[in-house]
């Protein structure tokens, strides 16, 4: 392959430039700082100076290959000798780099590649603005979606024959059962390391038994629910907006609107029931790990045989902590099913709003799940519980 | 060049066979693309069309066979030819294979900015005469594939096969899931751009039109192999009965009416 070429000489009065060689990709670069250094040279003053005519003549007889790239360089040169006042001559190019040459020169302008970026502080305003917009219409949807959900679901109440209940069994199955060990085993843990990290504090005082207080407390009213609603919002919220997504791409959510199926009775209905039928269930077994896993440690580290840790349970933890605890789960279930439901029929018909709107179902759940629980808390505290 | 020392066959395919699992795709399949040809491969479902293309570019590793590939033995090619190769060859998939997340304009920079150290405003005029050369308006540049349409997309895509000027294109269905005008307007397109580039164009297409308009030789594959080669009036005068009922079927009549209707206006 020749290197791509640009000779510029004196023929007559005439400025007579000779291209050779390959003006492709690979040579662009050179040919390039060529083109720049022929602006700057003063190449086209001299040749005025010394008597020459305001005439170029652009020979590309010889030319090896010509590319886009090779073609576009071209049509600079020419543009640059036209705004200098030159009448440019082109004999035809070769039959073969005719039409890149039609090309280069009809395109115009170049393209812009990225979508524009406001800077300074006009964009900042601009971007708040456009971002309280959107959380705006967001809120709106959401609410609105709620609201939907809610009719369709007392018009149901009416019609329990519409109601999916092999669905609902189905969701059941994979978002309660199925969830057991891996909410039981954390929840073990996390009783364990509450009552070693409490044992080893409350030891200094000599308040050992009141290990059991902090335990039954904290897992019974915060950590079981919390624990066992951010695992079901990362476990089955996601499942939830995929599945319901992946059902838009492939238009089945469409398919199933033309048959006179409601995607809220058939895909929100079932899923929505379900979680709430068993997120209090899999809070229920998270609380008794959550305990065990205590008072495994208690006996173990403080020697609190499991006796005087249910005894005490029982004395100092009332029935009242457990449902101030449990009462928050269907709440939470009903959350997270809303919110993965309500991503999921809103993934548009590319496959990448599937990713995208699946990691924010996840984030939305557990942000509103966390929101509701500190709503929860104050109202508790408002009425006294 | 090396091509030119193999009397202007830029794709050759020896002895090919592929094979997934017990099912035998392709057995001792033969063909020869020659340069500057429109090659349009057509044959039933799962004759395997849309495999071989993957196996002449390389993306699907054969069972065993020979393919050369503008002279680059692309089954036991080193990295060094591969890599070199690829940049002589564009492929446009059937729904363009555009990425997402880059805007079109981003999308046909990505082999150049790959392969070439090129100042941006000759890049971004690179990538004007790209989307002029496919009949896309300069503003689809700064657009993301799905903004488009699926016509657009395709063009865009072509647009980002075409790059690198190569030598070779190759189309996985190119007028899939367009409507009547617009398959016609690719068509016309692809013949417009390979006569003007001198481009060799490998095609595999169910389209009668497509065939009709545009290709300067169809190969069938059937029963594993490639069952004829030759011009529209070879496979019109074959006597297969797989060849008799898909060129003279009712949708091959109306094709070849069009055809001819188009050839006399």
């Amino acid at each position: 392959m020749a290197d791509g070429k640009l000779q510029a000489g004196r023929d007559g009065r005439t400025l007579r430039f000779r291209l050779t060689g390959d003006w492709t990709l690979a040579h662009a670069s050179a040919l390039l700082a060529r083109l720049g250094g022929l602006a700057t040279a003063g190449l086209l003053r001299d040749h005025l100076r010394d008597g020459g005519e305001q005439h170029a003549r652009l020979d590309t007889g010889n030319l090896n290959r010509l590319d886009t790239a090779g073609a576009l360089l071209l049509a600079r040169l020419h543009r640059q000798l036209e705004d200098q006042g030159f009448s440019v001559e082109w004999p035809e190019p070769r039959h073969e780099h005719r039409a890149l040459v039609d090309y280069a020169r009809g395109c115009g302008e170049a393209v812009t590649v990225w979508p524009r970026i406001d800077g300074g502080f006009a964009g900042f305003v601009r971007h708040l603005g456009w971002l309280t917009m959107f959380f705006a219409r967001e809120a709106r949807r959401f609410t609105s979606f709620i609201g939907e959900v809610t009719e369709t679901a007392i018009l149901t109440a009416f019609r329990p024959g519409q109601m999916r209940f092999t669905s609902m069994v189905h969701h059941m199955e994979e978002t309660g059962l199925k969830a057991l060990p891996i909410v039981g085993l954390l929840s073990f843990l996390i009783g364990m390391v509450m009552a070693y990290q409490g044992a080893s504090q409350l030891q200094k005082f000599g308040a050992q038994l009141f290990v059991v207080d902090l335990i039954g407390i904290s897992v019974l009213r915060e950590l079981g629910v919390l624990l066992t609603s951010i695992l079901i919002a990362g476990r089955s919220g996601s499942a939830f907006t995929a599945q319901i997504g992946t059902m838009k791409v492939n238009e089945e959510v469409a398919a199933m609107r033309t048959l006179g199926l409601d995607p809220v009775v058939v895909l929100v209905l079932p899923r929505m029931f379900a979680l709430i039928l068993t997120l209090p269930a899999l809070t229920f077994f998270a609380d008794i790990m959550g305990l065990a896993g205590g008072a495994l440690m208690a006996w173990s580290t403080l020697g609190i045989n499991p006796d005087l840790f249910f005894g005490r349970l029982h004395d100092a933890v009332g029935l009242r902590t457990f449902v101030v605890g449990i009462v928050k789960a269907p709440v939470f279930a009903a959350l997270i099913a809303l919110v993965g439901c309500y991503e999921g029929l809103r993934v548009k018909r590319d496959a990448e709003s599937v990713g995208r709107l699946t990691t924010r179902s996840v984030v939305q759940s557990i942000f509103l799940v966390i929101v509701f629980d500190a709503l929860f808390s104050i109202m508790f505290n408002f009425l006294g519980i | 060049m090396a091509e030119n020392t193999l009397q202007d066959v830029v794709i050759s395919v020896r002895g090919l066979v592929n094979r997934f699992d017990d099912n035998v795709i392709h057995q001792d399949l033969d063909l020869d693309v020659y340069r500057g040809e429109v090659i349009g491969v057509v044959g039933g479902s799962g004759t395997g069309k849309s495999v071989l293309l993957r196996t002449i570019i390389g993306l699907n590793h054969p069972v065993t066979g020979s393919i050369r590939l503008l002279g680059t033995d692309m089954i036991n090619g080193s990295p060094e030819d591969l890599r070199a190769v690829r940049q002589r060859f564009g492929v446009l998939f059937q729904d363009g294979a555009l990425f997402s997340s880059l805007t079109v304009a981003q999308n046909i920079q990505v082999p150049l900015k790959e392969f070439y150290d090129l100042p941006q405003d000759l890049l971004d005029e690179i990538v004007a005469a790209k989307l002029f050369m496919v009949g896309l308006s300069p503003d689809a540049g700064a657009k993301y594939p799905a903004e488009l349409s699926g016509g657009m997309r395709k063009r865009a895509g072509l647009a980002r096969a075409l790059a690198l000027d190569p030598e070779v294109v190759f189309f996985d269905e190119p007028t899939a899931g367009l409507d009547p005008i617009g398959a016609a307007a690719f068509d016309q397109l692809v013949r417009d751009l390979q006569r003007a580039l001198g481009l060799t164009v490998f095609m595999v297409t169910h389209d009668l039109d497509s065939l009709h308009a545009i290709c300067d030789r169809i190969a069938v594959l059937a029963e594993k192999k490639v069952l004829l080669t030759g011009p529209m009036d070879v496979m019109l005068k074959a006597q297969h009965p797989w060849l008799v009922e898909y060129f003279h079927g009712p949708r091959a009549r109306a094709a070849a009416i069009t055809a001819t209707l188009d050839e006399r206006m």
